[in-house]
């Protein structure tokens, strides 16, 4: 073969530059997977011993107590990420289906997705510290409530955007055979294209769920933290981010043991549902 | 450049269309008219404006703001181009098959019945006679009666084309417009859709789009060559394939040119 070449030097040239990509691609491929294994390992390593039946049926703990759990904690997650989901789903789909279908080019569908873009760069924290001034400072006290709005502010850009997406990817030409048989655009949006988006689009809430449910600046300024079981949205609420970040920085070691299961816990939850997510769009793209 | 088809009454008449895609001008002065219950061919070179002048034609186009048509193109009585137009009753009248099979994300059944059910409120019954009809007519019906729950991506690309076809007759339309319907099928299922445009002009008049020269030769009865968005000959289909006026269509046709 290597006879055949009329410039031996230029294809040694090639071969080297592969090569040397193909070393440096793979460099931070293992990089990024050593850190992720690394984490993984650190959170088993710590959290696993406290990942016990009491975790999920016993409440947090008095300080400088033993035993407990983190139910309260688990509950109150659960509570304020699933309202969020609620709110934050519908506004999310809706909008990301203006955006696909009837906004296009226009001037608000511009604006919506730039204001979009700046939500989803926005640091939680001071989405956090807005919803403390227009809803905390003025109610009075921390609520589950405040805590879900400050997680939805998060959660519906990211809807929002992968709504958008997905609808763009389905064929242009889908689009105009529903509207070819006379079908109105709102029923083309919710019919056909939406729903040939589907898996893209719960994909995408699915993503929004793991984004958010790791969220703890916009919960400490708005759920707080609760020492006790309570679903009462309107009080302040014990919620996974939060437990961990305070018992973690304590000085008790319970907490501290406590605060490693909770992470490995959250951990665990964000990659279940990136599991599940890439399991989605495998099946939609088989 | 007009041509009137003899005695025959149309369906579709056009006059004096332009057409610009924001600048470029895509179709130039086109006048030509569509018989009824006929079979009318476009053919021509990539990006002669056929497939524009079809979207004209159900206003397709106006889903892509930058995109517009001026002049008249009657149908029926009514101006296609009038702003007040009711696009949907419009397309639901023009019905419209593309170059890519679409099905729905639905069932085989459902494909059908989506359209129907936009301006039809039929009972079970009537409706699963309707799917059985439109399916029957789309020379589908054997091939699926046993599946109609499943799903529409299910089917194989010439399966897939015919049942969009169906899905067009189904809502009754009298205008069919084929937007090269055959160009991504293998030649069996090719075939098959050409027996199905001969079979539904006794009930539909058929506007269709194509590159392939022997299928404007099989299955039309009136031809328009268009090249460089202008309609350079229009007759009948035997009188362009056999005595074209114009030595452009000739050379186009006999593979001189295009």
């Amino acid at each position: 073969m290597q006879q055949t070449l009329s410039n031996p030097n230029l294809y040694r040239r090639r071969m080297l530059a592969n090569r040397i990509g193909l070393t440096l691609s793979m460099g931070a491929m293992v990089l990024g997977l050593v850190v992720l294994l690394w984490i993984l390992s650190v959170l088993f390593a710590n959290g696993l011993s406290a990942l016990d039946w009491n975790l999920f049926t016993q409440s947090t703990p008095a300080p400088g107590t033993e035993g407990g759990g983190l139910l309260n904690a688990i509950v109150g997650s659960l509570l304020i990420v699933g309202f969020t989901v609620l709110i934050a789903t519908p506004i999310g789909v809706f909008a990301g289906v203006y955006l696909a279908e009837y906004g296009d080019q226009s001037k608000t569908a511009e604006l919506t997705r730039f204001v979009t873009d700046i939500m989803l760069s926005a640091p939680s924290i001071v989405l956090g510290l807005f919803v403390y001034a227009i809803l905390v400072a003025k109610v009075g006290h921390f609520s589950g409530w405040a805590g879900t709005v400050a997680l939805s502010l998060i959660g519906i850009p990211v809807m929002v955007r992968t709504t958008e997406n997905m609808l763009r990817l389905v064929p242009p030409t889908l689009r105009e055979a529903a509207f070819g048989l006379g079908a109105p655009r709102w029923k083309v949006a919710t019919f056909i294209t939406l729903r040939a988006a589907k898996s893209g689009v719960v994909t995408g809430l699915l993503l929004a769920i793991a984004r958010i449910s790791g969220e703890t600046a916009p919960l400490l300024f708005t759920a707080l933290n609760n020492q006790f079981f309570s679903s009462d949205m309107n009080q302040p609420m014990a919620n996974l981010p939060v437990v961990i970040f305070q018992f973690a920085m304590s000085p008790y070691d319970n907490w501290v043991r406590l605060a490693w299961g909770g992470a490995l816990l959250i951990t665990l939850t964000v990659l279940l549902l990136n599991i599940v997510a890439r399991v989605v769009i495998r099946d939609k793209t088989a | 450049m007009s041509a009137t088809p003899t005695a025959l009454k149309n369906a579709i008449e056009v006059r004096n269309l332009n057409f610009y895609y924001g600048k470029f001008q895509g179709l130039k002065s086109i006048n030509l008219d569509i018989a009824e219950n006929k079979v009318t061919a476009f053919i021509g070179p990539s990006g002669c404006g056929k497939s524009t002048l079809l979207r004209t034609l159900n206003r397709m186009y106006s889903l892509y703001p930058g995109q517009c048509a001026e002049g008249e193109i009657n149908f029926y009585g009514q101006n296609v181009l009038d702003p007040k137009q009711d696009l949907n009753l419009l397309r639901a009248r023009i019905g419209m098959v593309f170059q890519k099979p679409t099905p729905f994300p639905m069932s085989i059944y459902d494909n059908i019945a989506f359209g129907v059910k936009l301006y039809e409120n039929l009972s079970k019954t009537d409706m699963d006679e309707r799917v059985e009809w439109a399916l029957a007519k789309a020379a589908l019906w054997t091939e699926v009666k046993d599946k109609l729950k499943q799903s529409g991506l299910s089917l194989s690309g010439g399966q897939q084309q015919r049942l969009c076809i169906a899905r067009s007759v189904a809502v009754k339309p009298s205008v069919l417009l084929l937007d090269e319907p055959t160009s991504a099928l293998d030649p069996i299922s090719t075939g098959k859709v050409e027996e199905l445009v001969h079979e539904l002009k006794n009930d539909y008049t058929i506007a269709i789009v194509t590159h392939n020269m022997q299928q404007a030769a099989r299955c039309s009865d009136f031809t328009a060559y268009m090249y460089l968005g202008s309609l350079v000959e229009y007759g009948t289909t035997e009188q362009i394939f056999f005595k074209p006026q114009r030595t452009e269509t000739e050379d186009y046709i006999t593979g001189r040119f295009g």
